[in-house]
Protein backbone atom coordinates (compact mmCIF):
# COMPACT_ATOMS: atom_id res chain seq x y z
CA UNK A 1 0.00 0.00 0.00
CA UNK A 2 1.51 3.41 -1.09
CA UNK A 3 1.50 6.80 1.07
CA UNK A 4 -1.33 8.84 0.49
CA UNK A 5 -0.89 11.91 -0.43
CA UNK A 6 -3.13 13.78 1.78
CA UNK A 7 -0.75 16.71 4.14
CA UNK A 8 0.60 14.79 7.08
CA UNK A 9 2.26 17.48 8.92
CA UNK A 10 5.09 16.67 10.85
CA UNK A 11 3.60 17.93 14.03
CA UNK A 12 0.14 16.71 13.59
CA UNK A 13 1.65 13.76 14.36
CA UNK A 14 3.99 14.65 17.12
CA UNK A 15 0.35 15.08 18.87
CA UNK A 16 -1.13 12.16 17.88
CA UNK A 17 1.66 9.95 18.98
CA UNK A 18 1.89 12.45 22.59
CA UNK A 19 -1.91 11.92 23.14
CA UNK A 20 -1.36 7.95 21.77
CA UNK A 21 0.65 7.31 24.42
CA UNK A 22 -0.63 9.17 27.09
CA UNK A 23 -4.18 7.19 27.17
CA UNK A 24 -2.20 4.03 26.74
CA UNK A 25 -0.57 4.54 30.00
CA UNK A 26 -3.67 5.13 31.21
CA UNK A 27 -5.62 2.31 30.02
CA UNK A 28 -2.73 0.26 31.19
CA UNK A 29 -1.91 1.65 34.81
CA UNK A 30 -4.29 -0.19 36.82
CA UNK A 31 -3.33 -3.55 34.80
CA UNK A 32 0.30 -3.05 35.57
CA UNK A 33 -0.18 -2.20 39.07
CA UNK A 34 -2.37 -5.51 39.89
CA UNK A 35 0.04 -7.47 38.17
CA UNK A 36 2.91 -5.32 39.58
CA UNK A 37 0.91 -5.89 43.11
CA UNK A 38 0.20 -9.93 42.52
CA UNK A 39 4.09 -9.87 42.80
CA UNK A 40 4.65 -8.04 45.60
CA UNK A 41 5.37 -9.16 48.86
CA UNK A 42 3.33 -7.98 51.81
CA UNK A 43 5.28 -5.16 53.02
CA UNK A 44 5.50 -3.44 49.86
CA UNK A 45 1.81 -3.50 49.29
CA UNK A 46 1.91 -1.09 52.08
CA UNK A 47 4.68 1.39 51.23
CA UNK A 48 4.66 4.80 51.53
CA UNK A 49 4.89 6.16 48.85
CA UNK A 50 3.59 3.98 47.27
CA UNK A 51 5.75 2.15 44.26
CA UNK A 52 4.17 1.03 41.16
CA UNK A 53 7.29 -1.49 40.50
CA UNK A 54 7.86 -4.31 42.25
CA UNK A 55 11.51 -5.19 44.08
CA UNK A 56 11.66 -8.22 44.94
CA UNK A 57 9.08 -10.44 43.43
CA UNK A 58 7.23 -13.46 45.19
CA UNK A 59 5.06 -15.84 44.67
CA UNK A 60 3.17 -16.30 47.70
CA UNK A 61 -0.01 -14.24 46.67
CA UNK A 62 -0.98 -16.97 44.30
CA UNK A 63 0.51 -20.01 46.76
CA UNK A 64 -1.95 -17.72 49.09
CA UNK A 65 -4.29 -17.96 46.66
CA UNK A 66 -4.87 -21.69 46.61
CA UNK A 67 -3.10 -22.62 49.92
CA UNK A 68 -5.42 -20.42 52.08
CA UNK A 69 -8.73 -20.24 49.93
CA UNK A 70 -8.34 -24.14 49.91
CA UNK A 71 -8.97 -24.56 53.48
CA UNK A 72 -12.01 -22.03 52.89
CA UNK A 73 -15.94 -22.93 52.75
CA UNK A 74 -15.64 -23.38 49.20
CA UNK A 75 -12.17 -23.89 47.16
CA UNK A 76 -10.97 -21.62 45.04
CA UNK A 77 -10.00 -24.22 42.68
CA UNK A 78 -13.82 -24.74 42.62
CA UNK A 79 -14.96 -21.13 41.71
CA UNK A 80 -12.15 -21.35 39.38
CA UNK A 81 -13.62 -24.61 37.80
CA UNK A 82 -17.06 -23.26 38.15
CA UNK A 83 -16.16 -20.24 35.85
CA UNK A 84 -14.00 -22.83 33.06
CA UNK A 85 -17.08 -25.05 33.16
CA UNK A 86 -19.89 -22.53 32.34
CA UNK A 87 -17.36 -20.36 29.67
CA UNK A 88 -16.47 -23.48 27.73
CA UNK A 89 -20.29 -24.85 27.27
CA UNK A 90 -21.67 -21.14 27.08
CA UNK A 91 -19.49 -20.32 24.76
CA UNK A 92 -19.25 -23.17 22.76
CA UNK A 93 -23.53 -23.58 22.59
CA UNK A 94 -23.57 -19.82 21.64
CA UNK A 95 -21.50 -20.46 18.84
CA UNK A 96 -23.08 -23.18 17.33
CA UNK A 97 -26.79 -22.38 17.75
CA UNK A 98 -26.40 -18.72 17.33
CA UNK A 99 -24.82 -19.30 13.74
CA UNK A 100 -26.62 -22.28 13.04
CA UNK A 101 -30.01 -19.80 13.00
CA UNK A 102 -27.67 -16.84 11.32
CA UNK A 103 -27.29 -18.60 8.14
CA UNK A 104 -31.32 -19.27 7.11
CA UNK A 105 -31.25 -15.74 8.13
CA UNK A 106 -28.31 -14.28 5.85
CA UNK A 107 -29.45 -16.47 2.93
CA UNK A 108 -32.81 -17.36 2.32
CA UNK A 109 -36.02 -15.24 2.89
CA UNK A 110 -38.48 -17.18 4.38
CA UNK A 111 -41.94 -15.96 5.74
CA UNK A 112 -40.86 -14.12 9.28
CA UNK A 113 -36.92 -13.59 8.34
CA UNK A 114 -36.94 -10.11 8.35
CA UNK A 115 -39.47 -9.77 11.46
CA UNK A 116 -36.91 -12.43 13.55
CA UNK A 117 -33.49 -10.64 12.58
CA UNK A 118 -35.37 -6.67 13.23
CA UNK A 119 -36.28 -8.19 16.93
CA UNK A 120 -32.53 -9.09 17.32
CA UNK A 121 -31.37 -5.77 16.15
CA UNK A 122 -34.42 -4.23 18.16
CA UNK A 123 -33.00 -6.22 21.33
CA UNK A 124 -29.70 -4.91 21.03
CA UNK A 125 -30.85 -1.39 22.07
CA UNK A 126 -31.69 -2.02 25.74
CA UNK A 127 -29.55 -4.07 28.13
CA UNK A 128 -29.97 -7.54 29.83
CA UNK A 129 -31.05 -5.93 33.16
CA UNK A 130 -34.53 -4.99 31.57
CA UNK A 131 -35.15 -8.28 31.06
CA UNK A 132 -33.61 -9.85 34.63
CA UNK A 133 -36.57 -9.80 36.94
CA UNK A 134 -39.02 -11.76 34.83
CA UNK A 135 -35.79 -13.65 33.76
CA UNK A 136 -35.42 -14.61 37.20
CA UNK A 137 -39.03 -15.78 37.87
CA UNK A 138 -39.07 -17.86 34.50
CA UNK A 139 -35.74 -19.63 36.23
CA UNK A 140 -37.38 -20.43 38.92
CA UNK A 141 -40.53 -21.91 37.63
CA UNK A 142 -38.29 -24.16 35.24
CA UNK A 143 -36.30 -25.13 38.37
CA UNK A 144 -33.37 -23.78 36.89
CA UNK A 145 -31.99 -21.57 40.10
CA UNK A 146 -28.72 -22.74 41.41
CA UNK A 147 -27.65 -24.84 38.27
CA UNK A 148 -25.19 -24.42 35.52
CA UNK A 149 -27.92 -24.22 33.15
CA UNK A 150 -29.11 -21.28 34.31
CA UNK A 151 -25.79 -19.51 33.65
CA UNK A 152 -25.44 -21.09 30.22
CA UNK A 153 -28.49 -20.94 28.68
CA UNK A 154 -28.92 -17.38 28.53
CA UNK A 155 -25.33 -16.87 26.91
CA UNK A 156 -26.53 -19.14 24.38
CA UNK A 157 -29.20 -17.34 22.99
CA UNK A 158 -26.66 -13.96 22.95
CA UNK A 159 -28.29 -11.40 20.64
CA UNK A 160 -24.79 -9.47 19.37
CA UNK A 161 -23.45 -12.88 18.50
CA UNK A 162 -26.64 -13.77 16.20
CA UNK A 163 -25.95 -10.22 14.53
CA UNK A 164 -22.42 -10.23 13.74
CA UNK A 165 -22.65 -13.38 12.82
CA UNK A 166 -25.44 -13.03 10.07
CA UNK A 167 -24.18 -9.87 8.59
CA UNK A 168 -20.80 -11.14 8.13
CA UNK A 169 -22.70 -14.75 6.03
CA UNK A 170 -24.08 -12.62 4.00
CA UNK A 171 -20.78 -12.06 2.22
CA UNK A 172 -20.69 -15.92 0.99
CA UNK A 173 -21.48 -15.58 -2.63
CA UNK A 174 -24.94 -17.94 -3.29
CA UNK A 175 -23.05 -19.96 -5.66
CA UNK A 176 -21.08 -22.16 -2.93
CA UNK A 177 -24.72 -23.03 -1.79
CA UNK A 178 -26.63 -23.63 -5.06
CA UNK A 179 -23.62 -25.82 -6.04
CA UNK A 180 -23.67 -27.96 -2.63
CA UNK A 181 -27.59 -27.80 -3.17
CA UNK A 182 -26.89 -29.27 -6.71
CA UNK A 183 -24.81 -32.36 -5.27
CA UNK A 184 -27.75 -33.07 -3.25
CA UNK A 185 -26.68 -31.26 0.29
CA UNK A 186 -30.03 -30.33 2.83
CA UNK A 187 -29.58 -27.00 4.26
CA UNK A 188 -28.01 -28.41 7.68
CA UNK A 189 -25.70 -29.57 5.51
CA UNK A 190 -24.75 -26.64 3.38
CA UNK A 191 -24.20 -24.85 6.90
CA UNK A 192 -21.73 -27.53 8.29
CA UNK A 193 -20.05 -27.72 5.76
CA UNK A 194 -19.93 -24.94 3.47
CA UNK A 195 -21.13 -22.08 5.36
CA UNK A 196 -18.72 -22.62 8.73
CA UNK A 197 -15.45 -23.00 6.99
CA UNK A 198 -15.96 -20.34 5.10
CA UNK A 199 -17.37 -17.39 8.23
CA UNK A 200 -14.17 -18.89 11.01
CA UNK A 201 -13.42 -15.05 11.48
CA UNK A 202 -16.88 -14.89 12.83
CA UNK A 203 -16.95 -17.62 14.87
CA UNK A 204 -13.60 -17.00 16.39
CA UNK A 205 -15.22 -13.41 16.96
CA UNK A 206 -18.45 -15.08 18.43
CA UNK A 207 -15.79 -17.10 20.88
CA UNK A 208 -14.09 -14.22 21.88
CA UNK A 209 -17.35 -11.97 22.74
CA UNK A 210 -18.90 -14.90 24.44
CA UNK A 211 -16.30 -16.39 26.47
CA UNK A 212 -15.80 -12.47 27.30
CA UNK A 213 -18.82 -11.99 28.63
CA UNK A 214 -19.48 -15.34 30.64
CA UNK A 215 -15.85 -15.18 32.39
CA UNK A 216 -16.17 -11.18 33.51
CA UNK A 217 -20.18 -11.92 34.45
CA UNK A 218 -20.65 -10.98 38.10
CA UNK A 219 -24.30 -10.07 37.76
CA UNK A 220 -25.95 -13.02 36.37
CA UNK A 221 -24.75 -15.41 38.87
CA UNK A 222 -25.05 -13.02 42.16
CA UNK A 223 -29.01 -13.73 40.57
CA UNK A 224 -29.61 -16.94 39.79
CA UNK A 225 -26.21 -18.86 42.17
CA UNK A 226 -27.20 -18.87 45.34
CA UNK A 227 -25.22 -22.12 46.67
CA UNK A 228 -21.52 -21.29 47.17
CA UNK A 229 -20.06 -24.19 45.42
CA UNK A 230 -21.33 -23.18 42.06
CA UNK A 231 -20.33 -19.60 41.77
CA UNK A 232 -17.62 -18.57 39.42
CA UNK A 233 -14.39 -16.77 39.72
CA UNK A 234 -15.70 -13.41 39.06
CA UNK A 235 -17.90 -13.82 41.93
CA UNK A 236 -15.29 -15.46 43.95
CA UNK A 237 -13.43 -12.64 42.77
CA UNK A 238 -15.42 -9.32 44.33
CA UNK A 239 -15.30 -11.48 47.65
CA UNK A 240 -11.67 -11.75 47.75
CA UNK A 241 -11.90 -8.07 46.93
CA UNK A 242 -14.26 -7.73 49.69
CA UNK A 243 -11.82 -9.14 52.27
CA UNK A 244 -10.24 -5.93 52.11
CA UNK A 245 -6.43 -5.34 52.39
CA UNK A 246 -5.79 -8.14 54.53
CA UNK A 247 -5.99 -9.60 51.02
CA UNK A 248 -5.04 -7.79 49.00
CA UNK A 249 -1.91 -9.75 47.48
CA UNK A 250 -4.45 -12.50 47.15
CA UNK A 251 -6.38 -9.88 45.30
CA UNK A 252 -4.42 -8.99 42.88
CA UNK A 253 -3.01 -12.21 41.88
CA UNK A 254 -6.73 -13.24 41.47
CA UNK A 255 -7.32 -10.43 39.35
CA UNK A 256 -4.25 -11.61 37.16
CA UNK A 257 -5.57 -14.83 37.03
CA UNK A 258 -8.65 -13.29 35.59
CA UNK A 259 -7.29 -11.67 33.44
CA UNK A 260 -4.90 -14.04 31.58
CA UNK A 261 -7.37 -16.33 29.47
CA UNK A 262 -9.38 -13.32 28.04
CA UNK A 263 -5.89 -11.25 26.73
CA UNK A 264 -4.75 -15.05 25.42
CA UNK A 265 -8.35 -14.94 23.46
CA UNK A 266 -8.12 -11.86 22.01
CA UNK A 267 -4.14 -12.24 20.97
CA UNK A 268 -5.19 -15.03 18.96
CA UNK A 269 -8.52 -13.60 17.33
CA UNK A 270 -7.70 -9.97 17.01
CA UNK A 271 -7.50 -9.64 13.08
CA UNK A 272 -10.29 -11.87 12.79
CA UNK A 273 -12.39 -10.14 14.86
CA UNK A 274 -11.39 -6.74 13.20
CA UNK A 275 -12.18 -8.95 10.01
CA UNK A 276 -15.83 -9.54 11.69
CA UNK A 277 -16.30 -6.49 12.80
CA UNK A 278 -15.98 -4.84 9.48
CA UNK A 279 -19.79 -6.66 8.81
CA UNK A 280 -21.04 -5.14 11.91
CA UNK A 281 -23.31 -1.95 10.53
CA UNK A 282 -26.60 -1.27 10.88
CA UNK A 283 -27.93 0.32 8.03
CA UNK A 284 -30.45 3.41 8.95
CA UNK B 1 -58.25 -14.24 -2.65
CA UNK B 2 -57.53 -13.93 0.62
CA UNK B 3 -57.01 -17.91 1.11
CA UNK B 4 -55.37 -17.88 -1.93
CA UNK B 5 -52.73 -15.73 -0.49
CA UNK B 6 -52.72 -17.95 2.60
CA UNK B 7 -51.99 -20.59 1.47
CA UNK B 8 -49.29 -19.76 -0.50
CA UNK B 9 -47.52 -18.53 2.12
CA UNK B 10 -48.38 -21.98 3.99
CA UNK B 11 -46.56 -23.39 0.99
CA UNK B 12 -43.55 -20.88 1.24
CA UNK B 13 -43.51 -22.18 5.04
CA UNK B 14 -43.22 -25.68 4.16
CA UNK B 15 -40.60 -25.23 1.53
CA UNK B 16 -38.28 -23.17 4.21
CA UNK B 17 -39.15 -26.25 6.61
CA UNK B 18 -35.48 -26.91 7.06
CA UNK B 19 -34.95 -22.68 7.71
CA UNK B 20 -37.22 -22.89 10.36
CA UNK B 21 -36.05 -25.76 11.88
CA UNK B 22 -32.10 -24.31 12.34
CA UNK B 23 -33.26 -21.13 13.40
CA UNK B 24 -35.67 -23.17 16.35
CA UNK B 25 -32.97 -23.83 18.76
CA UNK B 26 -31.89 -20.17 18.78
CA UNK B 27 -35.20 -18.44 18.81
CA UNK B 28 -36.72 -20.76 21.04
CA UNK B 29 -33.93 -19.42 23.83
CA UNK B 30 -34.25 -15.95 22.49
CA UNK B 31 -38.01 -16.43 23.34
CA UNK B 32 -37.94 -17.84 26.79
CA UNK B 33 -34.93 -15.35 27.72
CA UNK B 34 -35.67 -11.70 25.76
CA UNK B 35 -38.68 -11.74 24.51
CA UNK B 36 -40.88 -13.50 26.89
CA UNK B 37 -39.41 -11.83 29.97
CA UNK B 38 -39.89 -7.71 28.59
CA UNK B 39 -43.53 -8.47 27.69
CA UNK B 40 -44.17 -10.61 31.48
CA UNK B 41 -42.05 -7.95 33.18
CA UNK B 42 -44.45 -4.85 31.39
CA UNK B 43 -47.49 -7.16 32.59
CA UNK B 44 -46.07 -7.91 36.11
CA UNK B 45 -45.59 -4.06 36.26
CA UNK B 46 -49.13 -3.26 36.98
CA UNK B 47 -49.39 -5.90 39.69
CA UNK B 48 -48.05 -6.57 43.08
CA UNK B 49 -46.23 -9.17 43.13
CA UNK B 50 -43.54 -10.43 46.07
CA UNK B 51 -42.94 -14.24 44.06
CA UNK B 52 -45.07 -16.63 46.83
CA UNK B 53 -48.91 -15.25 46.24
CA UNK B 54 -50.28 -14.62 42.95
CA UNK B 55 -49.67 -10.89 41.46
CA UNK B 56 -52.76 -8.87 42.52
CA UNK B 57 -53.30 -6.42 39.52
CA UNK B 58 -53.32 -2.51 41.01
CA UNK B 59 -53.19 -0.65 37.75
CA UNK B 60 -50.66 2.36 37.37
CA UNK B 61 -49.99 2.68 41.22
CA UNK B 62 -46.33 1.25 40.85
CA UNK B 63 -45.47 3.92 38.55
CA UNK B 64 -47.08 6.40 40.64
CA UNK B 65 -45.31 5.25 43.50
CA UNK B 66 -42.39 5.85 41.72
CA UNK B 67 -42.36 9.12 40.25
CA UNK B 68 -44.70 10.64 43.13
CA UNK B 69 -43.47 8.64 45.91
CA UNK B 70 -39.96 7.46 45.91
CA UNK B 71 -37.43 10.11 46.22
CA UNK B 72 -34.96 7.69 45.81
CA UNK B 73 -36.07 6.71 42.58
CA UNK B 74 -35.54 10.59 41.51
CA UNK B 75 -32.17 10.44 42.42
CA UNK B 76 -31.32 7.19 40.96
CA UNK B 77 -32.71 8.47 37.60
CA UNK B 78 -30.58 12.16 38.16
CA UNK B 79 -27.54 10.16 37.91
CA UNK B 80 -28.03 7.43 35.75
CA UNK B 81 -28.69 10.43 33.59
CA UNK B 82 -25.91 12.25 34.27
CA UNK B 83 -23.76 9.44 34.15
CA UNK B 84 -25.20 8.66 31.05
CA UNK B 85 -24.80 12.11 29.29
CA UNK B 86 -21.30 12.76 30.36
CA UNK B 87 -19.50 9.22 30.02
CA UNK B 88 -21.68 8.12 26.78
CA UNK B 89 -20.72 10.92 24.41
CA UNK B 90 -17.27 11.02 26.00
CA UNK B 91 -17.03 7.19 25.29
CA UNK B 92 -18.48 7.09 22.21
CA UNK B 93 -16.14 9.96 20.48
CA UNK B 94 -13.43 8.38 22.23
CA UNK B 95 -14.02 5.23 20.45
CA UNK B 96 -13.77 7.06 17.00
CA UNK B 97 -11.18 9.26 17.62
CA UNK B 98 -8.38 6.20 19.11
CA UNK B 99 -9.83 4.14 16.44
CA UNK B 100 -8.75 6.62 13.81
CA UNK B 101 -5.93 7.58 15.04
CA UNK B 102 -4.73 3.71 15.58
CA UNK B 103 -5.97 3.13 11.95
CA UNK B 104 -2.48 5.37 10.57
CA UNK B 105 -0.15 2.81 12.50
CA UNK B 106 1.74 0.61 11.12
CA UNK B 107 0.04 -3.25 11.65
CA UNK B 108 2.10 -4.37 14.38
CA UNK B 109 2.20 -0.84 16.51
CA UNK B 110 -1.58 -0.91 15.62
CA UNK B 111 -1.87 -4.90 17.01
CA UNK B 112 -0.68 -3.91 20.22
CA UNK B 113 -2.06 -0.71 20.70
CA UNK B 114 -5.49 -2.22 19.85
CA UNK B 115 -4.66 -4.70 22.90
CA UNK B 116 -3.86 -2.33 25.09
CA UNK B 117 -7.05 -0.14 24.53
CA UNK B 118 -9.25 -2.84 24.61
CA UNK B 119 -8.06 -4.56 27.61
CA UNK B 120 -9.74 -2.67 30.26
CA UNK B 121 -13.44 -4.06 28.68
CA UNK B 122 -12.23 -7.29 27.73
CA UNK B 123 -11.38 -8.18 31.36
CA UNK B 124 -14.36 -6.27 32.55
CA UNK B 125 -14.83 -7.76 35.90
CA UNK B 126 -11.27 -6.95 37.36
CA UNK B 127 -12.02 -3.47 37.36
CA UNK B 128 -12.09 -3.80 41.27
CA UNK B 129 -8.09 -3.21 41.56
CA UNK B 130 -9.49 0.77 41.25
CA UNK B 131 -10.58 0.07 44.74
CA UNK B 132 -6.55 0.38 45.40
CA UNK B 133 -6.13 2.71 43.37
CA UNK B 134 -9.00 5.10 44.78
CA UNK B 135 -8.41 3.76 48.29
CA UNK B 136 -9.85 6.21 51.02
CA UNK B 137 -6.52 5.85 53.20
CA UNK B 138 -3.12 7.02 52.67
CA UNK B 139 -2.16 3.45 51.37
CA UNK B 140 -4.25 4.19 48.09
CA UNK B 141 -2.08 4.59 45.52
CA UNK B 142 -3.48 8.22 44.16
CA UNK B 143 -3.67 9.47 47.92
CA UNK B 144 -0.04 8.47 48.37
CA UNK B 145 1.35 9.83 45.08
CA UNK B 146 -0.43 13.41 45.85
CA UNK B 147 0.41 13.54 49.43
CA UNK B 148 3.67 12.87 48.50
CA UNK B 149 4.06 15.38 45.89
CA UNK B 150 2.49 17.85 48.47
CA UNK B 151 -0.55 18.54 46.49
CA UNK B 152 -2.88 17.18 49.04
CA UNK B 153 -2.11 16.48 52.73
CA UNK B 154 -5.04 14.56 54.12
CA UNK B 155 -6.19 11.92 52.08
CA UNK B 156 -9.29 12.47 49.96
CA UNK B 157 -12.35 9.76 49.98
CA UNK B 158 -12.88 9.13 46.14
CA UNK B 159 -15.14 6.34 46.63
CA UNK B 160 -16.98 7.84 49.97
CA UNK B 161 -17.70 11.20 49.22
CA UNK B 162 -20.86 11.65 48.30
CA UNK B 163 -19.89 14.67 46.08
CA UNK B 164 -16.87 13.18 44.03
CA UNK B 165 -17.49 9.46 44.01
CA UNK B 166 -20.27 9.52 40.82
CA UNK B 167 -17.36 11.00 38.94
CA UNK B 168 -14.79 8.74 40.04
CA UNK B 169 -17.05 5.90 38.88
CA UNK B 170 -17.21 7.86 35.55
CA UNK B 171 -13.24 7.62 35.43
CA UNK B 172 -13.67 4.15 35.54
CA UNK B 173 -16.63 3.40 33.25
CA UNK B 174 -14.85 5.54 30.84
CA UNK B 175 -11.51 2.92 31.25
CA UNK B 176 -13.56 0.30 30.35
CA UNK B 177 -15.52 1.87 27.71
CA UNK B 178 -13.09 1.47 24.64
CA UNK B 179 -15.32 -2.02 24.02
CA UNK B 180 -17.52 -3.61 21.17
CA UNK B 181 -17.75 -0.15 19.17
CA UNK B 182 -14.51 0.48 19.25
CA UNK B 183 -13.35 -2.49 17.48
CA UNK B 184 -16.41 -2.49 14.82
CA UNK B 185 -14.90 1.78 14.28
CA UNK B 186 -11.16 -0.21 13.73
CA UNK B 187 -13.06 -2.05 11.33
CA UNK B 188 -14.96 0.61 9.58
CA UNK B 189 -11.64 2.54 9.09
CA UNK B 190 -10.06 -0.31 7.47
CA UNK B 191 -12.84 -0.86 5.11
CA UNK B 192 -12.83 2.22 3.34
CA UNK B 193 -11.81 2.40 -0.01
CA UNK B 194 -8.82 4.02 -0.58
CA UNK B 195 -9.34 5.08 -3.90
CA UNK B 196 -11.76 7.72 -2.53
CA UNK B 197 -9.41 9.04 -0.85
CA UNK B 198 -6.79 9.54 -4.06
CA UNK B 199 -10.29 11.23 -5.44
CA UNK B 200 -10.70 13.40 -2.48
CA UNK B 201 -6.99 14.61 -2.75
CA UNK B 202 -7.38 15.87 -6.18
CA UNK B 203 -10.81 17.25 -5.40
CA UNK B 204 -8.93 19.93 -2.66
CA UNK B 205 -9.34 17.79 0.54
CA UNK B 206 -5.97 19.32 1.84
CA UNK B 207 -5.85 17.60 5.55
CA UNK B 208 -6.35 14.84 7.39
CA UNK B 209 -9.63 16.46 9.37
CA UNK B 210 -11.35 17.41 6.16
CA UNK B 211 -10.62 13.55 4.72
CA UNK B 212 -12.35 12.44 8.00
CA UNK B 213 -15.65 14.93 7.63
CA UNK B 214 -16.31 14.57 3.96
CA UNK B 215 -15.21 11.02 3.10
CA UNK B 216 -14.36 8.43 6.13
CA UNK B 217 -17.42 9.12 8.26
CA UNK B 218 -19.71 8.94 5.37
CA UNK B 219 -18.69 5.41 4.36
CA UNK B 220 -18.41 4.16 7.99
CA UNK B 221 -22.22 5.47 8.75
CA UNK B 222 -23.42 1.65 9.45
CA UNK B 223 -20.60 1.27 11.98
CA UNK B 224 -21.51 4.16 13.68
CA UNK B 225 -25.16 3.61 14.21
CA UNK B 226 -23.73 0.00 15.69
CA UNK B 227 -21.67 1.91 17.75
CA UNK B 228 -23.89 4.22 19.21
CA UNK B 229 -26.12 1.77 19.83
CA UNK B 230 -23.85 -0.10 22.23
CA UNK B 231 -22.59 2.61 23.94
CA UNK B 232 -25.97 4.11 24.42
CA UNK B 233 -27.48 0.62 25.94
CA UNK B 234 -24.43 0.34 28.40
CA UNK B 235 -24.06 4.50 29.49
CA UNK B 236 -27.36 3.37 30.76
CA UNK B 237 -26.45 0.43 32.35
CA UNK B 238 -24.36 0.90 34.81
CA UNK B 239 -24.90 -0.77 38.13
CA UNK B 240 -22.08 -3.18 38.83
CA UNK B 241 -18.93 -1.07 39.62
CA UNK B 242 -21.32 1.16 41.75
CA UNK B 243 -22.15 -1.89 43.62
CA UNK B 244 -18.49 -3.60 43.86
CA UNK B 245 -16.58 -0.11 44.15
CA UNK B 246 -18.72 2.26 46.69
CA UNK B 247 -20.67 -0.39 47.86
CA UNK B 248 -24.62 -0.27 48.05
CA UNK B 249 -26.40 1.73 49.15
CA UNK B 250 -23.78 4.15 48.46
CA UNK B 251 -22.96 6.83 50.90
CA UNK B 252 -26.60 9.63 50.49
CA UNK B 253 -27.14 6.79 47.74
CA UNK B 254 -24.57 9.84 45.39
CA UNK B 255 -23.77 6.73 43.34
CA UNK B 256 -27.68 5.21 42.54
CA UNK B 257 -28.52 4.02 39.10
CA UNK B 258 -31.55 2.93 38.00
CA UNK B 259 -30.33 -0.29 37.49
CA UNK B 260 -29.55 -0.73 41.16
CA UNK B 261 -32.70 0.75 42.32
CA UNK B 262 -34.40 -2.03 40.22
CA UNK B 263 -32.06 -4.48 42.20
CA UNK B 264 -32.22 -3.42 45.30
CA UNK B 265 -36.19 -3.75 44.99
CA UNK B 266 -36.22 -7.06 42.93
CA UNK B 267 -33.57 -9.21 44.56
CA UNK B 268 -33.75 -7.93 47.94
CA UNK B 269 -37.29 -6.76 48.52
CA UNK B 270 -38.89 -9.25 46.13
CA UNK B 271 -41.08 -6.48 45.17
CA UNK B 272 -41.20 -7.87 41.53
CA UNK B 273 -44.20 -5.35 39.90
CA UNK B 274 -42.46 -2.86 41.51
CA UNK B 275 -39.12 -3.50 40.54
CA UNK B 276 -40.27 -4.45 37.00
CA UNK B 277 -41.82 -1.32 36.74
CA UNK B 278 -38.47 0.11 37.23
CA UNK B 279 -36.90 -2.07 34.38
CA UNK B 280 -39.81 -0.94 31.82
CA UNK B 281 -38.99 2.44 32.56
CA UNK B 282 -34.89 1.79 31.89
CA UNK B 283 -36.65 0.01 28.41
CA UNK B 284 -38.47 3.12 27.54
CA UNK B 285 -35.23 5.26 28.40
CA UNK B 286 -32.69 3.25 26.44
CA UNK B 287 -34.91 2.23 23.61
CA UNK B 288 -36.35 5.97 22.50
CA UNK B 289 -32.74 7.70 22.72
CA UNK B 290 -31.34 4.82 20.79
CA UNK B 291 -34.41 5.50 18.50
CA UNK B 292 -33.58 9.54 18.63
CA UNK B 293 -29.49 8.41 18.20
CA UNK B 294 -30.52 6.43 15.12
CA UNK B 295 -32.38 9.06 13.15
CA UNK B 296 -29.74 11.79 13.79
CA UNK B 297 -27.38 9.40 12.18
CA UNK B 298 -29.06 8.42 9.30
CA UNK B 299 -30.25 11.57 8.36
CA UNK B 300 -26.65 13.46 8.71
Amino acid sequence: MKERKVNRSFWGNLVISVVLTVVAVFMALPLVYSIMNAFKPLDELFLFPPRLFVRRPTLKNFSDLFYLMGTSFVPFSRYLFNSIFISFFGTLGHVLIASMAAYPLAKHKFPGSKFLFNLVIFSLMFSGYVTNIPRFIIMAKLRLLDSYLSLILPYIGATLGLFLMKQFMEQIPDSYIESARIDGANEFKIWWYVIMPNVKPAWLTLILFSFREIWNDTYTPSLYIHNEALKPFSLGLTYIQQGGFVRAGAGAAAAVLMLIPSIIIFIITQSNVVETMKSAGIKG
Amino acid sequence: MKDKKLRNVWKEIKKNKESYLLILPYFTLFLIFIVIPVLFGAILSFTNYNIIQTPKFIGWSNYKRLFLEDDIFLIAIQNTFKFALITGPISYFACLLFAWLINELSPKVRAITTLLYYAPALSSAIFFIWTYIFSGDVYGFLNGILINLGIIKEPIYWLQDPNINLYVLMIIQLWMSLGTSFLAFIAGFQTIDRSLYEAGAIDGIRNRWQELWYITLPSMKPQLIFGAIMQVTTSFAVADISANLIGFPSPLYSAHTIVLHMWDYGSIRYEMGYASAIAVILFFITVSINQWVRRILRSD
